[in-house]
């Protein structure tokens, strides 16, 4: 029987609806014919859950500048961000913002009618000496507000979009040319082939592998898995961001704006403990830093609850007004999700596993590099952007640069990849070009044997939440190692259900976790050979930052045989035009 | 432990004839217990064959939109124990066609979005920093740009399942999020896009989308806004 395979062709074709890919789709379609491939409907990818707002040196409020946003980065990143990077997107963020703005994004406002900013975790003024007024919002619902205008900005560019089409092989010729991707149509079954110029990947993050998590059913790392099969390598996989507050027994977030707007965190003891840790910005440390601080006090017994396994966010003290004004979405999660009316009791919290700092790696451009042994080119026509990308995050992404990167990154990657498409050919597609998309997904289709999605998926999320989150050793990443080495032989045994071609959630559900399994597998793999402690990567058995021997990106690859292999790569130090910061002890 | 019986409907096209409802036991794990938590226990314990849309998990989103026990609402968001019932009985969106299961088709919900010119129309120039706009004039846009295109609203009135056509409460409340925003000026060209039979005259008042919505906005109350302008 032959399948039939539908062909496109495009110029540019983007891989994912999220901010990043949004961004990119509404400025390529305006020079080049232009197709976003999501999962899902576009207004329902991940980034409609950001909440707390976006970070530029506007100064609408007080003096900020670039420079010091950029320190911010590079130090909240533990010093593992490429500092080109790091100039280019805190250089670009006040025109990026602006840019937003004169598309229609609904940015609370000063009572002079500017943009109005609130302090974040990490960010501060005149490097380092108290926080800055710096992030940019719309209530807590700033990735709503930014993915809903660059969704209708993108359809009024006439971009076209492929929704509930999911992405099954990145194809790549004989030559090594990126030529296209290989694709099922959820609500049919039908197979596509689409032709294109430019590749961007935007397909977002990948913490569903953990048991507590803020992230949505879809962040299950298909981007960087399939990348991986196409031979390219997931820079710095073992950094994940745990994002302190996350709701007790739910994992969803609420924002750092709360500690932004004069919230803190207490212990059982009532104290306000952050005051201790980090004497200067106290609560709005970052991230990493505070979540280790929650999960000593919980492990030196002066957590909250019966089982003092949580600890307490307090924000009634500003008045219920304040709250429903700039955190009416918050006040809404914490009365579904943990019963509390924060306007009247603090919010039960814990570490929520939030963000893949690492990703595909890339120049300060959003240019996908290849290489090894520390020698990395570009990949003409391919691009990565937001969080499948790394640049600029480092060990520790801060809060609100998130929504940045989408914007800045998605932009200049729109740009250059229309660019590209101006002045290439397509390259020729090979004829084998779907034969391993399509091999995976009749495995699973067919698959008849004796494994369940949930037999896996629970004990996955559980081994990573166990051995793999805020506090790691040699022993406890072994364990989850061997873990999930026995879950990818349970794949070989495993029985998809459903049989039918449309809308079959089951599929998609085994094809995701075949996917989470090589996540995870290769996270783990590079945090057992990153011995040192530096951002999100925490280890008690070597609990220093070693800047002689790991101040360079791990860049994971697969092999044929399916083994992880992990090499290094210089951490980009120079800045495009400024002076580099050098490494130092990261205090708050 | 206490369960809880969910009557689901269920329709795959590749082998049924016709929809069927097929009943399941749930276990309530903890109170407070989230109709999605329901779902999900189907269909990662009981029935994998079961499909629904869900993302977020958290009511931002806007992909589990459901009919349960009558009403328009987001799994995500409905605590069981709040249904007061022991049996729920769980339909697709009404009003639009069924792909499979809970699933339904989106495509003419979406397109109809798009019809109203949902994005900033400018004629004059734009100033090099931001548009000033006081917190007075960003207040009118509140109750309007918070929609998460669940769909509820549209597939609970009755006008939107008679007239094909009707651009629905969904598409009209954003129209209006834009006619309202003190940076736009493409009122001339959305509202007679509006100004038709299928558009906001074709909206009886039933209320049946401010009861849906489940970020508690009032598409009404905008489509009344917009006649309004028409008549003014």
């Amino acid at each position: 029987m032959s399948i039939k395979i539908e062909q496109h062709v495009y110029d540019v074709l983007i891989l994912g609806a999220g901010g990043a890919g949004l961004n990119a789709a509404q400025v390529a379609s305006q020079y080049a014919k232009t197709a976003v491939i999501s999962e899902v409907y576009p207004t329902r990818s991940h980034t409609i859950s950001a909440q707390g707002g976006i970070s530029a040196a506007l100064g609408n409020y007080e003096e900020d500048h670039w420079h010091w946003h950029m320190y911010d980065t590079v130090k909240g990143g533990d010093y593992l961000g490429d500092q080109d990077a790091c100039e280019y997107i805190t250089k670009n963020a006040p025109q990026m913002i602006i840019e937003l703005e004169h598309i229609g994004m609904p940015f609370n406002r000063t009572p002079q009618g500017k943009i109005a900013q609130r302090p974040f975790g990490g960010h501060t003024s005149n490097y380092g000496k108290q926080p800055v007024k710096r992030a940019c919002y719309v209530a807590d619902r700033t990735g709503h507000a930014l993915l809903q205008t660059l969704f209708e900005k993108s359809v009024s560019q006439g971009t076209q979009f492929f929704s509930e089409f999911y992405a099954l092989e990145i194809v790549v010729n004989p030559d090594g040319e990126v030529c296209g991707v290989f694709c099922l149509d959820i609500k049919n079954g039908s197979l596509h082939l689409f032709h294109t110029k430019s590749l961007v990947l935007a397909t977002g993050g990948n913490c569903r592998i953990f048991a507590t998590t803020s992230n949505a059913h879809i962040n299950t790392g298909d981007g960087v898995a399939m990348a991986m099969r196409a031979g390219f390598s997931w820079s710095d996989p073992e950094f994940f961001q745990f994002h302190p507050t996350g709701i007790y027994g739910h994992g969803n977030l609420i924002t750092e704006a709360v500690r932004g707007e004069g919230g803190y965190l207490i212990n059982g003891e009532g104290t306000r403990f952050m005051e201790t840790y980090a004497p200067t910005i106290k609560d709005l440390a970052p991230r990493d830093i505070v979540s280790r601080c929650i999960g000593k006090e919980i492990v030196e017994g002066r957590g909250v609850g019966p089982n003092k396994d949580y600890v307490l966010l307090r924000i009634d003290h500003i008045g219920a007004d304040e709250i429903m004004e700039k955190l009416p979405g918050i006040h809404e999660l914490a009365l579904i999700f943990s019963g509390v009316d924060c306007t009247k009791e603090p919010i039960p919290v814990v570490p929520t596993a939030h963000y893949q700092n690492g990703g595909i790696p890339t120049n300060y451009c959003g240019d996908v590099i290849k290489g090894s042994n520390g020698k990395y080119d570009v990949v003409p026509g391919l691009y990565a952007v937001g969080e499948c990308a790394a640049s600029v995050h480092g060990a520790n992404r801060l809060g609100t640069n998130s929504l940045l990167d989408l914007v800045v990154f998605g932009r200049t990657a729109g740009e250059r990849a229309a660019k590209y498409a101006q002045t290439s050919a397509l390259a020729k597609l090979p004829d084998e070009a779907g034969k391993a998309g399509l091999e995976k997904l009749n495995r699973y289709a067919n698959a008849n044997g004796n494994v369940r999605f949930n037999d896996i998926y629970q004990k996955l999320i559980d081994t990573m939440q166990l051995n793999m989150s805020v506090f790691r050793t040699e022993e406890l990443m072994k364990k989850a190692l061997t873990d999930v080495e026995r879950f990818e032989e349970m794949l070989k045994d495993y029985k998809v259900d459903d049989r039918s071609t449309v809308y079959n959630l089951d599929l998609i559900e085994a094809l995701e976790l075949d996917n989470m399994i090589l996540v995870a597998k290769t996270a783990t793999v590079a945090a057992l050979a990153r011995k040192e402690s530096r951002g999100g990567h925490f280890r008690d058995d070597y609990p220093d930052r070693d800047d002689k021997e790991y101040l360079k990106h791990s860049e994971a690859s697969l092999a044929p045989d399916g083994s992880i292999s992990v090499d290094y790569r210089p951490v980009r130090l120079k800045p495009l035009t400024v002076d580099t910061f050098p490494p130092k002890a990261r205090v708050y | 432990m206490e369960t809880v019986e969910l009557k689901i409907f269920r329709y795959d096209p590749d082998k049924d004839e016709k929809p069927y409802f097929k009943s399941y036991e749930v276990e309530i794990r903890r109170p407070g217990m989230l109709l999605l938590a329901a779902l999900n226990q189907i269909k990662w314990e009981i029935d994998p064959t079961l499909s629904f849309r869900r993302s977020c998990r958290e009511g931002v989103c806007g992909s589990d939109g459901l009919n349960v026990n009558g009403v328009n609402l987001l799994s995500c968001l409905t605590k069981i124990s709040c249904l007061n019932s022991k049996r729920i009985v769980i339909q697709p969106l009404p009003g639009m066609p069924v792909i499979k299961d809970l699933v339904v088709d989106l495509e003419d919900f979406f397109a109809k979005f798009i019809t109203v010119k949902p994005y900033l129309i400018r004629r004059s120039s734009t100033p090099d920093k931001e548009f000033i706009q006081t917190p007075e004039q960003r207040k009118h846009l509140d109750g309007l740009y918070e929609c998460i295109l669940c769909g509820c609203c549209s597939s609970s009135c009755p006008s939107y399942w008679y007239d094909k056509q009707y651009l629905g409460p969904n598409a009209l409340l954003r129209a209006y999020r834009y006619l309202a925003d003190s940076r736009d000026e493409g009122a001339l060209e959305r509202l007679p896009i509006l100004n038709d039979r299928h558009g906001v005259w074709r909206c009886h008042t039933i209320y049946n989308c401010v009861k849906a919505c489940p970020k508690e906005l009032n598409p009404t109350k905008a489509i009344v806004g917009i006649r309004k302008m028409l008549l003014n």
